[in-house]
């Protein structure tokens, strides 16, 4: 029987050191994906990558745990972790465990930051390229497809997202609380990150005096220059404008710190001390985290914001109540649809198997009486065919009766050893495309 | 009847300071606003005690450390007053406010009887010499309070953990201008309060500058001071060791104040204990 399997780390299990490790870059999923659905014991799988989780979500063929085992295996030999080392930041889930967890992640009710909207997105991306790679099945592609219109129910009927507490505005909150009026300050936006544009977005509209842009590909900087009306300034001359920023949003791909402290102690002393803060949103990190040190210097990096937010949430926690009641529900709703994608294969099995029994002991039987008369025939039929329709019944009742906590894989199981069917076959529901399937968005 | 006054003041202070202190728990606006009320009309009724203690005394009120405490507890209130209406920062009153009833519940100790002033201290030069310093170190009091938030605010941000502290206190800027400010008035106050002492003990006792221990914790309070601008002015001290240093010089403040009257005698003791 295969059983859906949940296997990651996030914020919470692990620290940004080993979920930067363990990040899947867009321009390698593809190959993570298919070395991952190549397994023998996967059918179907979606990797999640975000900084602040990694997620392997995969339809196991045979017993989940298996599938886990194998999803762990698959984890440590990819990115080169011993395993041993890795278990101990990983978390797994199956079946309806599974069910709950992707549909409270894609409702950001597992997010650092409850209900903050950036984490649908990305679970929406992370289903597209699996998309893409064909690396996903009828069920992942039921599941996800359903995972975004429970998201899209708690958004609009809690108010859990409404207000939203999100990283950026976590960073413009502390900007305040540093700076004072946010008036006459100057922003540096180093590289391009979904974060690092809100978060300037954010305190372009806290009234923020000016913007500088700069990125590796100075086409990019003056492209973003222009979008936030600021100014681009080539990479290289980083150090000389650097100087001149008081809040400095970093989210580059530099394998390494970009500022180190001995630089951010030059810029400070040429700033006579005027304050300077640091948000650095890369992973692995930007700017060396020993410059919170100096005085005057605030360095954040993502896990400090997320960890900000974390303690500002209790108001929130009244309205996830109510979200994770609609979660609640539609993983009932979703995983009874699940257990029927086993049980109507096997009672569509069972109700074949006896026909043919039937059938056949039907044809014996007038062949014995060499009865020609169309009643004969008919009275004959009839009562192998009320036999067989009452002897099934209360089997066949038994596997569509769905009574809570029950596990129908193992009663599916029974059945199809009692009776002797096939472990394949019946009627699958056919292979949704899987491009038509994607959500828009 | 100037005592009477003082007690009643004292416990208009009292009251002040514990809405503010309830204020800072709560976070109710009312009880910040209702607490700059009983400072207000209490320091208004410190300033009738004080003038008609004046007439009755027939000097300034000034001369000993019952009627200084009392002085420098009117002029904290006074000084904080106008800092929070300037910068509107209702949350320096519940660490300033129960600093102010600290030293003016001295006021309401004092002997109601008015003695006999030391001729020595018989002079114009007494009001605005020691009016001016204890202005001064007014101001340097609410900066030592802008120091206090600003350590306990720069420490929440950064270690990290945003928690009521955070919420309660206010921009780290706006406490580090406070502690400017205070320095920029204060420091001349001190200054001018120095070189008026020292004309006026040319006078008195024929010597601009006599070493005695008040003079020398002056002078050790003023160079921290002076080293603070200095150092603000020319290599931007600010922040951190801004805020450290106003707590130090406070601490010298109080220590010139208190500690050299109490412990070391010298030309100035007409205000320890038994004067």
């Amino acid at each position: 029987m295969s059983s859906i399997v949940i296997v990651g780390l996030n914020h919470r299990t692990a620290p940004v050191e080993v979920r930067e490790r363990l990040a899947f870059p867009p321009d390698s999923i593809g190959r993570a994906l298919r070395g991952l659905v190549e397994l023998e014991e996967i059918a179907e799988g979606i990797i999640l990558s975000t900084c602040n989780r990694v997620e392997v979500c995969v339809l196991a063929g045979g017993d989940s745990y298996k599938g886990v085992t194998a999803v762990k295996e698959y984890l440590a030999s990819y990115h080169g972790i011993p395993g041993d080392e890795l278990n101990s930041f990983l978390y797994h889930y199956d079946g309806e465990a599974a069910v709950k967890h992707l549909f409270r992640v894609s409702s950001s009710l597992d997010s650092m930051v409850l209900g903050e909207p950036q984490i649908l997105g990305q679970v929406k991306d992370a289903y597209g390229f699996a998309a893409e790679f064909r690396t996903i099945g009828p069920i992942l592609d039921k599941f996800y497809t359903k995972a975004f219109s429970v998201a899209k129910r708690v958004r609009t009927e809690t108010k859990v997202a409404s207000s939203a507490v999100s990283v950026s505005y976590a960073a413009v909150e502390l900007a305040k609380k540093i700076f004072g009026s946010l008036k006459d300050k100057t922003v540096m936006l180093i590289g391009a990150g979904e974060m690092c544009e809100l978060a300037a977005r954010h305190l372009l509209s806290a009234g923020v005096k000016g913007i500088m842009v700069t990125n590796r590909t100075f086409e990019r900087a003056v492209k973003l220059a222009e979008e936030f009306n600021g100014t681009p300034v080539r990479f290289d001359e980083l150090g000389t404008h650097l100087k001149t920023a008081d809040i400095i949003l970093s989210s580059t791909g530099a394998p390494h710190f970009i500022l180190k402290k001995e630089d951010v102690e030059d810029v400070i002393r040429i700033r006579k001390n005027r304050p300077m803060f640091f948000i650095d949103m890369a992973v692995p990190r930007d700017i060396d985290p020993d410059a919170n040190q100096i005085d005057n210097v605030y360095v954040y990096d993502i896990d400090d914001l997320n960890n900000v937010i974390e303690t500002n949430l209790e108001e929130r926690q009244k309205e996830a109540a109510r979200a994770e009641e609609i979660v609640g529900g539609e993983v009932r709703s979703f995983f009874r649809w699940l257990e029927s994608q086993q049980v109507t294969p096997t009672i569509v099995m069972l109700r074949r198997k006896f026909e043919e029994v039937k059938n056949a002991e039907v044809a014996k039987a007038i062949a014995l009486l060499g009865a020609e008369d169309p009643k004969t025939k008919k009275v004959v039929e009839s009562l192998a065919s009320a036999i067989l329709n009452k002897v099934l019944h209360p089997p066949i009742t038994a596997l569509k009766k769905d009574v809570d906590g029950r596990d129908v894989t193992e009663l599916v199981a029974t059945v199809r050893e009692l009776f002797d069917l096939p472990e394949n076959g019946g009627n699958q529901p056919p292979a949704p495309d899987p491009q038509n399937g994607k959500e828009g968005g | 009847m100037h005592i009477a006054l003082l007690k009643v003041t004292t416990a208009f202070y009292l009251v002040g300071a514990l809405l503010y202190l309830y204020f800072i728990v709560t976070l109710k606006e009312k009880s910040a606003k209702l607490g700059r009320m009983f400072l207000l009309i209490g320091v208004v009724l410190h300033a009738v005690g004080f003038v008609a203690r004046y007439f009755a005394a027939g000097y300034t009120p000034i001369t000993n450390l019952f009627e200084s405490l009392s002085f420098f507890a009117m002029a904290i209130v006074a000084v904080f007053l106008v800092t929070e209406l300037r910068y509107k920062l209702r949350i320096l009153g519940s660490f300033i406010a129960p600093l102010a009833f600290a030293f003016s519940i001295f006021s309401a100790f004092q002997s109601g009887e008015v003695a006999r002033l030391a001729p020595a201290l018989n002079s114009y030069w007494l009001p605005i010499h020691v009016m001016l310093l204890f202005i001064g170190d007014a101001v340097f009091a609410v900066a030592f309070g802008a120091g206090i938030m600003y350590l306990l605010q720069e420490k929440e941000v950064k270690r990290k953990r945003l928690g009521a502290i955070f919420k309660r206190l206010p921009s780290l800027d706006v406490l580090d201008e406070i502690n400017y400010r205070c320095l920029t008035v204060g420091f001349p106050l001190l200054t001018l309060g120095i070189i008026t002492g020292s004309i006026w003990a040319e006078y008195a006792w024929g010597s601009y500058w006599s070493w005695d221990p008040k003079e020398t914790w002056s002078l050790i309070t003023w160079l921290l001071y002076a080293a603070l601008l200095h150092g603000r002015l020319t290599v931007g001290w600010r922040g951190r060791k801004a805020a450290i240093l106003a707590i130090v010089g406070f601490c010298a403040i109080l220590f010139t104040f208190l500690g050299v009257n109490l412990l070391l005698p010298g030309l100035h003791s007409y205000t320890s204990l038994s004067g």
